[in-house]
C-alpha cells in the first residue's frame, strides 16, 4: 500500500526541507518515492502543498481529497484547509503556530476560531507548539525538523534511520542543534 | 546508482550525460533548476542570456559550431524566441541541439496556460514528454541523439508536476562526445528564399521520417492488461492515470508528442472498446486522432482548464467516486502570494498608490504590488510591456494622463525586453516615467544573476551593466537613482519626474530582502505612542496585523527592515536589537 503524507504551510517555513528529509528516509528504506514540491510565486508567502508518497510502486506524485495518511501541518489555518484531503482514520500533526493571511490583515476575512479543537473533533490531531521546543534545541529555525521528528514517531521507519538523513541533509553548523530538535519532536 | 532527482534536476543529468558543452537560458518557473542543476557540472559552459531568444541563438549557435547544445525556458519564454525556432528548423543542427521547454498547467508561477506542443506541430520540431524524472533523464540524452540522427532541434516538454517533482532516477557516467568539425554550409545555415525554398523540403521529408520512427520506436510503449478500456496519454496525465485506473485498463503511453506514432495509434483503437484520450491543457492528441478518423473520449469527459488529478480521470473513465472526505463547514481565507517582509518593492507601490498613479506593470515579484491592499499596478501583461505599453497608453490619451502614468519594471526584466520600449519612447518623443525596480537580483524565480548584477551564472565577478549609463546612452537625459525606502525623498522623485515634459528613468534601488548580502537585524515594535491610526497597515506587510482590534507586529515575521518605522506619523514604531 501506497502511504500518502502531505505538508503543508505558509511559504518560507521550510516545508520543502521537511520533505526533503521525509523522502530520502524512505527511500533508504528501499521504498518507491515520489515528491511534489512548490516552487516559484506561491512561495511568497502563500499557502504551499508539498506530497511525498512512498511504497511498493508510486505513479502519480499528488495526493487527492480523502486520501492523506498524515498531514503535517506548519500553521493551524493550512491544516484546516488541508482537512478534505485526510483519509479516513488519518493523522493530522499541527504545529501551534497562527500566521494571518493577508484577507485576514486586511480585514476582508477572519481567522476561524479554536482551529486545533475543531481538529480534534473530527481526526485524530497532534498540537505541537514547535517554536518552544526549537528555542529548548537551541534553533529557532529547526522548527521543521521538530515537526518532522513528530511525524517520524507516526512511521514504522526506526529512529536512526531518520536521524542518518537529518545527519546528510541539514548543514554541519545547524547539526547538533537540528538533532536535537529532531529527538524532541519524536520523543513529544 | 540510484537517486531521488527532481524532473528539473533529472534533466539536467541526462543533458551531462549526453556530453552536453553548452547550456544558455533565461529563468523562468518552472523551468529555472534545469540550468542551475547544469552549473553543478564543472565541465559544461552554462550561462543565464538576457532573455529567451538570446539564450536559444547562443545555443543554436554552439550547435551550427560542433558542440551539444540546450536552451531551457518556461512555455512563455518560448513565445519570445519563436523566431529563431522556427528557422532553425529548416537549417537543422551539427551538433545535437535540444529545447527543454516546461508548461505550467494550473499557473502555478504563470501569467497564462498555454500549451507548448502547439508549437512543436507549428515549428516541424519532434517534442518528447517525459512521465517522471527517470523518463526526464532518458529523453534528455535520447533528445540529443534523435537531434545528430534527423539533424533537427528536438524539444522536450516538461509541467510544472514532471519538472517539480520529485523520482528515483538511474545514474550513468558522461558520454565522451567530439566536437563535431565546422564546415561552411551556405545551402544549410544561410535562410534567404533560394535556400530556404530547398530546406522546406528537406523539413518535410524529415517530418515523413520520423512519423516512422514513432511508429517503429518504443519511446510510443503500448501496456496491455487485457481490457476493453484503451488510454492513450502522455506525460503527467498518464501517471495520473496509471494511479487512477491500475490495470483496468490498457495504455499507450506517447513518449513522443510531436509526430505522432499514427499506425500504433490505429492498431490501439482497433484493439479497443472505448478509447480514451488523457491530457490536460488543449485537446491535440484528441484532435489529431479524431482526424485519423478514430472515436475516442476526450475533452467532452474532462476539461481544457488547469490540472488533471487520478481522483478526475477515475470518475471519468470508470465513474467511480473519491474515496469519502471531510467536507469543511466554515469558510477558510485564502492565503495568496505576499511580497515577503522587508521587501524594497512594498515602499515604491506605497508611494505610487499615495500618489494614485496609473502603473503600467510588468512581471516578477513587484507583481504582487496589483494585490491587496497596495492595488497600486494596472496592468500585467508580459515581460517588457510595463514599458512599451505606457507608451501606447501615452499616445492614446495624451500629455495630462501620462503626468499621472509611470510603468515599473524589475532589473532582470528590464535588461530582458524594458530596453527595446524605452528605446521606442525616446525615437518616438514620447515622454513617460519608467521606474527600474533594481533590487539587485532576479527576484521572483529564486535569485538567479543577470546583467546588472555583476556576477556570472557561476558566481564569477563580470562587467556590470551600468544601468544609469544605459539609459543616457539610449537618449534618456533625466536618470535618477533613488531609494524607495527613504519614502519622502522618493516621494518628491517620482513628483518631479513625472510632471517632466521628457523621458525620465527612475532607478529605484535597494537590494531583495532575502540576499544574503542584506543583513536586517531586530525587529520592530509597537509603543504606547500608538494611535491605532492604521498607517503602517497601508503598507501589506505580512509582519503587521490586527490583533483584539490593535495593531501588532508579528515578531516571528518580522525581519527588521524598518520600513514601517518610517511611516508611522507618531513615532510609535522602533527597532529593537
Ligand atoms: C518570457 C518570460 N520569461 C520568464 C518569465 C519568468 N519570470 C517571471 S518574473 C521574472 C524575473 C523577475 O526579475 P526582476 O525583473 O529582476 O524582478 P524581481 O522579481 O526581482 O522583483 C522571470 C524570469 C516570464 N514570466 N516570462
Amino acid at each position: 500500500m501506497t502511504k500518502n503524507i502531505m505538508i503543508v504551510g505558509v511559504g518560507g517555513q521550510g516545508t520543502l526541507l521537511a520533505s526533503r528529509i521525509l523522502g530520502n528516509t524512505v527511500i533508504n528504506e528501499g521504498y518507491d518515492v515520489k515528491l511534489s514540491e512548490v516552487h516559484g510565486m506561491s512561495q511568497r508567502g502563500g499557502s504551499v502543498v508539498t506530497y511525498v508518497k512512498y511504497g511498493e510502486k508510486v505513479y502519480s506524485p499528488i495526493v487527492d481529497k480523502g486520501e492523506a495518511d498524515i498531514i503535517l501541518a506548519f500553521e493551524l489555518l493550512e491544516a484546516y484547509r488541508a482537512l478534505p484531503y485526510l483519509k479516513k482514520g488519518g493523522k493530522i500533526i499541527v504545529n501551534d503556530q497562527k500566521i494571518d493571511p493577508m484577507p485576514v490583515i486586511s480585514g476582508l476575512a477572519q481567522y476561524p476560531e479554536n482551529i486545533a479543537d475543531k481538529l480534534k473533533e473530527v481526526a485524530d490531531c497532534t498540537v505541537v507548539n514547535a517554536l518552544s521546543l526549537a528555542k529548548e534545541a537551541g534553533n529557532t529555525k529547526s522548527v521543521n525538523v521538530v515537526l518532522i521528528g513528530v511525524m517520524a514517531k507516526s512511521t514504522d521507519i526506526p529512529y536512526e534511520k531518520w536521524v542518518e538523513t537529518v545527519k546528510a541533509t541539514v548543514p554541519p553548523k545547524f547539526l547538533e542543534a537540528n538533532l536535537k530538535a529532531f529527538e524532541l519532536g519524536y520523543n513529544l | 546508482m540510484k537517486k531521488l532527482l527532481l524532473g528539473n534536476a533529472a534533466v539536467a543529468r541526462g543533458a551531462y550525460e549526453a556530453g552536453v558543452n553548452v547550456v544558455a537560458s533565461y529563468p523562468g518557473t518552472p523551468s529555472t533548476e534545469i540550468t542551475e542543476e547544469i552549473v553543478k557540472f564543472d565541465e559544461v559552459y552554462a550561462e543565464w542570456s538576457p532573455n529567451e531568444k538570446v539564450a536559444a541563438e547562443v545555443a543554436i549557435g554552439a550547435s551550427i559550431g560542433g558542440a551539444r547544445a540546450m536552451s531551457c525556458m518556461k512555455h512563455v519564454g518560448l513565445n519570445v524566441m519563436a523566431d529563431p525556432v522556427f528557422t532553425v528548423s529548416y537549417t537543422g543542427v551539427n551538433g545535437g541541439l535540444v529545447f527543454c521547454v516546461a508548461d505550467d498547467p494550473g499557473m502555478h508561477s504563470s501569467q497564462n496556460e498555454q500549451d507548448s506542443r502547439h508549437y512543436a506541430k507549428a515549428s516541424k520540431i519532434m517534442m518528447l514528454e517525459p512521465s517522471d524524472s527517470s523518463d526526464c533523464r532518458d529523453m534528455t540524452k535520447m533528445a540529443f541523439d534523435l537531434s545528430e540522427k534527423f539533424d533537427t532541434p528536438v524539444f522536450i516538454r516538461l509541467s510544472t508536476r514532471v519538472s517539480h517533482s520529485q523520482s528515483l532516477v538511474e545514474l550513468h557516467d558522461r558520454e565522451c562526445v567530439e566536437l563535431k568539425p565546422y564546415e561552411k554550409n551556405t545551402q544549410k545555415y544561410v535562410m534567404m528564399p533560394a535556400m530556404a525554398i530547398k530546406r522546406h523540403v528537406v523539413v518535410e521529408d524529415r517530418i515523413a521520417a520520423s512519423k516512422k520512427f514513432a511508429d517503429e520506436s518504443d519511446i510510443n510503449k503500448i501496456e496491455a492488461n487485457g481490457s476493453e478500456i484503451g488510454v492513450i496519454s502522455a506525460g503527467i496525465a498518464y501517471m495520473y492515470a496509471k494511479e487512477a485506473l491500475g490495470d483496468k485498463a490498457d495504455y499507450l503511453k506517447l513518449g513522443m508528442v510531436y509526430p505522432l506514432p499514427e499506425k500504433k495509434i490505429l492498431d490501439f483503437a482497433k484493439a479497443h472498446k472505448k478509447l480514451f484520450v488523457v491530457e490536460e491543457l488543449d485537446p491535440i492528441i484528441e484532435e489529431h486522432i479524431k482526424a485519423l478518423g478514430v472515436e475516442v473520449i476526450g475533452k467532452e469527459a474532462f476539461t481544457l482548464l488547469g490540472e488533471y488529478t487520478p481522483a478526475m480521470i477515475k470518475k471519468a473513465v470508470l465513474g467511480e467516486d473519491s474515496p469519502e472526505s471531510i467536507s469543511l463547514e466554515e469558510n477558510i481565507p485564502v492565503r495568496p502570494p505576499v511580497m515577503c517582509a522587508g521587501c524594497p518593492h512594498r515602499a515604491t507601490f506605497y508611494v505610487l498608490k499615495k500618489l494614485g498613479l496609473t502603473v503600467s506593470g510588468d512581471i516578477g515579484c513587484y507583481t504582487l504590488g496589483a494585490t491587496m491592499p497596495l492595488q497600486s499596478v494596472d496592468t500585467t501583461i508580459c515581460m517588457g510591456a510595463s514599458v512599451s505599453a505606457a507608451h501606447g497608453m501615452a499616445k492614446a490619451r495624451g500629455k495630462e494622463f501620462n503626468k499621472k502614468l509611470v510603468s515599473v519594471i524589475g532589473d532582470s526584466t528590464f535588461m530582458h525586453s524594458g530596453i527595446t520600449g524605452l528605446v521606442d519612447i525616446v525615437y518616438n518623443k514620447g515622454a513617460n516615467t519608467v521606474i527600474i525596480l533594481d533590487n539587485s537580483i532576479t527576484g521572483m524565480t529564486g535569485h538567479q544573476d543577470n546583467p546588472t548584477t555583476g556576477k556570472t551564472i557561476r558566481g564569477e565577478d563580470t562587467k556590470q551593466v551600468n544601468l544609469i549609463t544605459l539609459c543616457k546612452a539610449v537618449g534618456v537625459e533625466r536618470v535618477v537613482v533613488a531609494d524607495p525606502f527613504d519614502i519622502k525623498h522618493f516621494e518628491e522623485v517620482v513628483k518631479t519626474e513625472t510632471e517632466a515634459d521628457e523621458p525620465s528613468v527612475i532607478i529605484a534601488q535597494r537590494p531583495c530582502a532575502l540576499l544574503k548580502t542584506v543583513k536586517y537585524t531586530g525587529v520592530c515594535e509597537i509603543n504606547d505612542k500608538c494611535r491605532n491610526c492604521k498607517m503602517c497597515m497601508k503598507l501589506g506587510c505580512p509582519a503587521i496585523t490586527v490583533r483584539q482590534g490593535k495593531v501588532v507586529i508579528d515578531a516571528t515575521q518580522c525581519n527588521g527592515c524598518g520600513l514601517c518605522v518610517n511611516v508611522c506619523p507618531f513615532g510609535a514604531i522602533e527597532k529593537k536589537d
